[in-house]
């Protein structure tokens, strides 16, 4: 039997985002949100381009400061940590970025063995069997050779899934895994993210706005817009959501609450006055 | 009118703001990369494979431009002391000319061109493509791991490549001077070995184009570090690296010979 504060530790939840606020520019991102995301299962970040998903994915990562509020991490104070505390936090996270980040001048195996390489002192047997195990899990063993300028989109994903495995992390933060995929290797990416979440015992945060592949692999939801976490819950709750937000978002509907158009001068001001002007103009000559 | 005013002060204002900014992240970042500096050094492996990018791949240019503004200086330097009956001085003017200015200074102006613009694409590259952000979050931090090296790597090769500079364009003059007008050989080299003083000519020489390096490397690493992580960010950032080297590298110079050689 787990001793109690253990036991209390592995109830809380892994991320902790408590009354976050931030503001780039005069925009603000982040009106006082608040949101939980449990040890071990699969959240689903969910909004409209420009919603701030990444920001929050940056943020969580100590990327970025808030304005005000506070990010914990396994209990930890992301933002109140040292510098050298906040990179050891780090080597226990994993991120994939919205277009894998892979290092450019060097291969497919060194890419996945650089975080080995920075961090440990493993000898170069272990590096290699390490590296093939992970590119092994994302199917690219085979794979190990290549330069990251000759693997396709969904390719250099899966390399950079296989790089944030490298040094077994307990959290991996998927910026817009799906986007632009083809379906085999969407459905590719939804399963390895799906099994490799439980066969490690990892947790998983998925920031998307593919509604179909998210709500697929997803345990929880939260849906962000307008700087809010407008609706949260179970991918059924939030598909019997009733709110026109919600629904606009999970249906794409062109118009709603956001606007097909962008906002601008009316419809009688652009064209009528114009009109109008120019007719003056035509008159006085 | 008024309005037209209020404009100009706005830009003016925007300007002077944009150039504080600018001092501010240039401080910024040379806080951050000095304490990196050091650590790096222990990785040798690093910046090693960096001389070879900014040192070894850049021979070329330096070594055939080395050898023409030689052998223009041999043409040049043959014509005006033939005038004057002292042809036989030619090697210690091309000597002094490439050891105390051209070497250091053309040397930098050509690595700006070749090194240093490659070194802000690749930085800006970098950046624009979240491989240093993706650093970061692998608690690598990028100054010491990416930057540092670079900038050991400009500080070496910087006077190798300017040596290597003066000695080809010293064969240069030679290959013209003795080998096409007629200068005596034995002159030629006798000249230099008596009129070209070590710690005066040579030391000097080579201080100049460590702090040319220095320069160089440093402002090509910040505008790559600094730059918008865009198309038009990184060519603006590479145009900048060399219109600032080049800038700082002639200043510097001026200020440097004043000291050094008590005009």
């Amino acid at each position: 039997m787990m001793p109690p504060d253990a036991a209390e530790m592995h109830e809380r939840p892994l991320i902790d985002i408590r009354n976050l606020s931030f503001r780039r520019g005069s925009r603000l991102i982040f009106d006082d949100i608040s949101l939980t995301i449990p040890r071990g299962k699969i959240t689903g970040i969910m909004g409209p381009s420009g919603t701030g998903k990444t920001t929050l994915l940056k943020l969580i990562g100590g990327q970025l400061r808030p304005d005000r509020g506070e990010v914990w991490v396994d209990g930890q104070n992301v933002h109140a940590l040292s510098r050298s505390a906040l990179f050891a936090l780090r080597q226990r996270m994993g991120m994939l970025f919205q277009h894998g980040a892979l290092l450019t001048d060097l291969s497919v195996f060194e890419n996945v063995a650089f975080p080995l390489r920075e961090h440990t002192r493993l000898p170069e047997s272990m590096i290699r069997d390490l590296v093939l195990m992970k590119l092994n899990a994302v199917g690219l063993r085979g794979a190990r050779d290549l330069q990251t300028a000759e693997l396709s989109g969904g390719m250099a994903r899966r390399v950079a899934f296989a790089r944030a495995l490298a040094l077994d992390p307990m959290l991996v933060m998927f910026d817009e895994p799906f986007t632009g995929q083809d379906p085999i290797t969407l459905g590719v990416l939804v399963r390895l993210i799906r099994d490799l979440n439980a066969a490690l015992n990892l947790t998983s945060m998925v920031v998307s706005h593919d509604v179909a592949e998210t709500l697929s692999i997803a345990d929880h939801l939260y849906v962000l817009a307008e700087g809010r976490v407008i609706a949260s819950g179970t991918p059924q709750e939030i598909q019997a959501e009733s709110s026109p937000w919600v629904r606009q978002f999970m249906q794409g509907l062109a118009d709603g609450p956001v606007p097909f158009q962008y906002p601008a001068a009316t419809l009688q001001d652009d064209f009528c006055l114009s009109m109008t002007h120019s007719g003056a103009r035509e008159r006085s000559t | 009118m008024m309005r037209h005013v209020l404009n100009v002060l706005a830009r003016l204002g925007r300007g002077v703001l944009d150039a504080l900014a600018r001092m501010g992240r240039w401080f910024v970042f040379m806080l951050g990369l000095l304490p990196a500096l050091p650590a790096s050094l222990l990785r040798p492996r690093l910046i090693v494979d960096q001389i070879y990018q900014v040192g070894v791949l850049s021979l070329q240019i330096i070594l055939v431009a080395g050898a023409f503004v030689g052998m223009v200086l041999g043409l040049q330097g043959y014509s005006i002391l033939a005038t004057y009956g002292s042809a036989e001085s030619l090697g210690v003017v091309v000597a002094l000319s490439l050891v105390r200015e051209l070497g250091p200074v053309l040397t930098a102006l050509l690595f700006a061109g070749r090194a240093g613009s490659a070194l802000t694409a690749e930085l800006g590259l970098m950046k624009s493509t979240e491989q240093l952000a993706g650093m970061e979050m692998m608690a690598v931090d990028p100054l010491k791991r990416v930057v540092a090296p670079r900038f050991w790597a400009g500080v070496v090769a910087m006077p190798l490549l300017a040596a290597l500079f003066s000695l080809v364009g010293v064969l240069g003059g030679f290959a013209i001077g003795v080998g096409l007008l007629g200068v005596d050989s034995g002159s030629y080299w006798s000249q230099i070995q008596s009129q070209v003083d070590f710690r005066e000519d040579i030391i000097n020489g080579i201080i100049k184009s460590v702090v040319f390096g220095v320069v160089a490397v440093w402002i090509a690493l910040f505008e790559g570090y600094d730059c918008l992580p865009t198309a038009e960010g990184v060519s603006r950032a590479t145009t900048r690296t060399v219109v600032n080297t080049s800038l700082a590298v002639l200043g510097l110079d001026f200020i440097m010979t004043a000291l050094m050689f008590n005009v």
